[in-house]
Formats: C-alpha cells, structure tokens, sequence
C-alpha cells in the first residue's frame, strides 16, 4: 500500500464522499422523478406490478388534467398567491425599515409581536374567521384567501426584509445623507440596489407557502376561488386507474413553486429561519 | 394568533440607537411600521379573542336556539375526553418522530453537503426539492405511487403485499413528512457548519486531531443553536401538520394518526360543536406558547450573535 500525502488523501476522501452525497441527493429526489416519469405513462402502465422503466412517454395524462378543469385551479392560486405576495411586500418593507434603519423605540417588541403571530396555529382561529367570512358573504372568494395568506406570510417577510436591510451599510446612509440626499433619493440609489435581492428572495418564499397553503383553503374555499391544491382533494379516496393523471396534476401544481423555490435557494434558509440564519 | 409572548433574555442591542426626538419624530419613524402593525393585530389577534369568546358557549352548529354560556364547561368536555387525549399523543408522536429524523438524516446531509466535490450546487438543489413539492401533493404521492399495496413502489421493487398505511399509518405519515421537511433541517444546519471557523478546525487537524473527535469536540458544539433552532421551527410547522393526515389516512384506521388540527377540523365542521373546537384550539394555542417561548429564546440569542457581528 502507497502512502498518501495528506493533501491527496483529503481529496480522495473528499470524492468519495461526493460520490456518497450523489447517491443520497438522487434517493432522496427519486419520489419527485417518479412522479414526474409516471404523470408521463399510460394508466395501466403506471399502476403495473412490478413498476414499468421502459414506456413511450405520452401527454394524455397532462391533457386529461386539462379536460377536467385545473385552468381555474391554478388561476385562482395565481391570483392569491401574487396579490397577497405584493401586499405583503408593500406592508412589510416598510416596517422593516422602521425596525431597522431608522428604529422606533420600542422596535424588539414589535419584531417578536411579528413572529408570535407566525407561530400560532391557524386551527385555533379558523372557526372566527370561517364565521366572519360567511357572514360577510366573503366564503369561496379569491379576496379571502389573498387577506389571509398576507397576514400568514407578513411576519416572515417583516424579519427577512429587516436582515437585509441590516445590510446597507450605515457609512453609506449617512455619507449620503450629508451630501444631501433625501429619503427618496437614498432609497433608490443605495438601499433598493443593495437589498433588491433580498427583496426578490422574500418576495418568492411568501409566494411559496401561499401557493402551497392546504388549511385555511380547503376550509374556506369550495369551486369558484378554489386554489392549486384543492384541485388535488378528489384524488384522497379515488379507485381504479388515476396514478399517471394524479402524477400529471401533481407535477403540474407543484411546478411554479419548484421553480421559484430554486431561484430563491440562496436565501432559502434565511427566510425559514426567519432571518435568524444567513 | 394570540398576545406578544414576553422574553426573559436581555434585549439585543439596538442597530441605531432609537432618537429620544419630539413627537412629531416619534410619529415619523412609527408611520411606515403602523399599516402592517394593525393589519396584523386586526387579521390575527381579533380571531382568535373571538375564538376564546366561542369557546366558552355551548354552541352546536346543528341545533338551532340560543347559545348559552357554559364557562368552562367545553374546556372540561375537551380535556376529559378520551378523543382529545389520544389526538393530543398523536400529536406529540406524529411532531417528535418527523422531527427528530428528519434532523438526523438533515445533519448528516448537511455534513456530506459541506464539503468540496462536483456538482455540490447541483446536489444541494436535488435535497431541497423535496421541501418544495406541494404538501399535499407529496402527501398524495406516497399515498398512492408508494404506499399502495398493489402497485406502490415499495411492493413494487422489493415484493410483498403489505398494506404500509393501514400496518403502519403513523409510521407512513412519519415518513412522508420526515421526507419532506430533512431538506429544511439540512439547510439550517448546512449554514451553521458553513460559519465554523476554517482556522480552528485547521489548528485542531494540525494538532492531531481527527475527524471524528473534531466533529464530536468542536461542531457539535457549534451546532447547537442550529440544532435547537431548526427543532423548535421544526416542530412549531410540524404540530399544525394537516395536510398529510387529511389525504393519507384521515386521521385512521380508527383515531390512530388523528392529530390535534385534524380533531378540531372534524368537531368544527363534521361535528359543528363550535363551543367545543373553540376550545380545543385556545389548548392548541397554550401548547403552542410554550414551546414557542422556547424558539423565541433561541432565536433572540442567534440574533444577538448576528447583531454582535
């Protein structure tokens, strides 16, 4: 046996260890690339025993999707989703602004008002809310849902905002400041450059849990405002041959947040942790 | 949904020290915060005063008439009923087991993850991707395309006919929530060994140190917050888990994966007694508060690090 030098053992460690890291990323994905080969299969070959690898991929199952009317489904999940994102954009970058750069007194207690709100369940207030809403007349209405998803996603978005404005660099601020700079001007010329990719960030993870939101949804929404995941219900008890058109469904709903997930997995965690880790 | 939990920490140090101006300073700087401050008491505070208003009255949807005020007489239905009781250890169970393995397979990704090879990005985006399918949709997935005892994946690959979900329903939602939520554990614990001094961890290697006593000796250590932290977020998701209970097992066979949310969604909108949801979930909340005042600490000391940096 030849002895290694240290640096050249670290390497071979180290592709050995990527090789293991490769192994378990495609394990741990393989149910999604599942999902994905079978919504392209016939019926019978997606509930074969034992599983098909080989077939002629087909977009019958897609179409299919289609004939049974997921149009509305994913307009009205577009529709809370990208409204309640755009308020709580609107609402929260500004007080993160006053809870960071130019802090109010009592600015702690307010940022952890924000995140208790986050952390209560929404069971205990769904049966108010449920009776608010119909008697307001407001049940299966789109407008719903985008309210309650802004103030489900206003707390995270208030302290992702605030860690990045943290980021703008006070020097800057002030130097800007003496030189004459009103709030607009700095606004847009030092903090919106600096923190425009935070700001996408916390913009694509509220767009996330508000698409993929399944409580408050299935509670309060029926057929005209009923959103991606709704769509997916029917499928809970369903007999016979559905596996490639559920896959299609599946692939299909699950697809705008995979891409936005992916755009924004530089910040990801920073957003879930609520800006507690960078 | 509930009050400002109170802090025993110490209070981080101010970025900017806050100006004792006049007034009209004090308004300034208060404006931008006010629309998102009312909106939020409004949209979650108000519920859920209503919440412990309702749950004090002896109101089922279905019988017409008045609704008297009963006191605590839900809270003693709730807590006294066996229902209640065992949803409340499904909770438990269903909360503690995705979360403890969804941390162990997560730190030992994070550790492959945190070193150099090729196509580390491309590797990291596969382990997140489970986090990003839609519940539901995940949860169908297993339920159908892995579970199932006739064409399911697993059967289908190693053989048997075993029914996973009516064997082992709580181990099936486990799994599919373990499944979903290691990318998050991965992700919180990849950025706290990622903010491991590279210098000491050389100086421990120079010493003679190897691997395995500097990842007992020294990360660890260092991953403690990140630990405690991704558990606590991790179980603050994981209690209100309803999506993965409604369309694998609807809280069956029997009442054996019936969780907390799941119960009161039944008594509210199967069983339409109101008072009595009512006050399972102002329970909730209780329970809720304190592992949340846990969270709250832990995250009010990783965010004083980060201030102090």
């Amino acid at each position: 046996m030849t002895t290694l030098a240290a640096p050249a053992k670290r390497r071979l460690a180290n592709s050995v260890w990527g090789v293991v890291a490769w192994v378990a990323g495609i394990v741990f994905v393989f149910p999604v690339i599942w999902m994905v080969l079978t919504s392209f299969k016939q019926e019978q070959d997606a509930a074969s025993n034992p599983p098909t690898w080989v077939f002629t991929p087909t977009l019958d199952q897609y179409a299919a999707v289609f004939d049974r009317n997921i149009t509305p489904f994913l307009l009205n999940s577009l529709m809370a989703s990208v409204f309640s994102t755009l308020f709580v954009i609107v609402l929260a970058t500004p007080a993160a602004y006053a809870l960071s750069l130019r802090p109010v007194a009592k600015w702690t207690d307010v940022l952890f008002f924000f995140i208790s709100t986050k952390m209560m369940p929404a069971v205990a207030a769904l049966l108010p809310v449920y009776l608010l809403v119909k008697n307001l007349g407001m049940l299966d209405n789109v407008w719903t849902m985008v309210v309650l998803y802004t103030s489900m996603n206003l707390p995270l978005a208030v302290w992702m905002m605030r860690s990045f404005l943290l980021e703008v660099p006070r020097e800057v601020l002030e130097a800007g400041e003496v030189d004459g700079a009103g709030l607009l001007t700095s606004i847009r010329k030092i903090i919106l450059p600096i923190v425009s990719p935070g700001l996408a960030a916390t913009a694509l993870i509220c767009f996330i849990f508000a698409w993929n939101e399944f409580f408050l949804a299935v509670n309060l929404t029926a057929t005209n405002a009923g959103t991606s995941p709704i769509f997916l219900v029917g499928f809970i008890s369903s007999e016979g041959l559905f596996l490639a058109r559920l896959c299609a469904a599946a692939t299909l709903l699950s697809l705008p947040v995979l891409i936005a997930g992916w755009l924004a997995q530089n910040k990801l965690v920073r957003g879930l942790s609520m800006g507690a880790v960078k | 949904m509930t009050d400002v939990i109170t802090r025993t920490d110490p209070e981080p140090e101010a970025p900017v020290a806050p100006v004792k101006g006049g007034a009209k300073e004090r308004w300034v700087r208060r404006a931008p915060l006010l629309p998102a401050l009312i909106f939020a008491i409004v949209v979650t505070q108000v519920p859920f005063l209503v919440t412990i208003y309702l749950s004090t009255l002896d109101w089922n949807a279905l019988r017409p008439g008045d609704r008297p005020f009963v006191g605590v007489d839900n809270y003693v239905t709730v807590l006294t009923d066996t229902r209640l009781r065992s949803a409340l250890l499904n909770t438990v169970l269903l909360t503690a087991g995705a979360v403890i393995f969804s941390m162990i397979l997560g730190l030992a990704l994070a550790v492959l993850l945190d070193r150099k090879f090729v196509g580390r990005s491309v590797v990291r985006t596969l382990l997140i991707t489970p986090f990003l399918v839609m519940p539901i949709a995940a949860a169908l997935l297993w339920k159908h395309a892995i579970y199932n005892p006739a064409y399911g994946l697993i059967n289908g690959l190693f053989g048997g006919s075993t029914d996973w979900i009516s064997s082992y329903p709580k181990a099936a939602v486990i799994t599919t929530l373990v499944w979903q939520w290691t990318p998050f554990m991965m992700l919180i614990l990849l950025a706290g060994l990622q903010s491991q001094s590279e210098e000491v961890l050389e100086a421990a290697r120079v010493d003679g140190a190897n691997a395995w006593q500097i990842f007992v000796k020294m990360t660890l250590p260092h991953l403690r917050q990140y630990l405690e932290l991704g558990a606590l977020l991790g179980s603050i998701y994981l209690v209100n888990t309803f999506d993965a209970v409604f369309s694998i097992t609807q809280g069956g066979p029997g009442s054996a994966t019936t969780n907390l949310p799941y119960e009161i969604y039944l008594t509210t909108f199967r069983k339409f007694e109101y008072g009595e949801a009512s006050a399972a979930g102002v329970i909730v909340v209780i329970l809720t508060i304190i592992v949340a005042t846990f969270a709250l600490r832990v995250i009010s000391s990783l965010f004083r690090m980060e201030e102090s940096r």
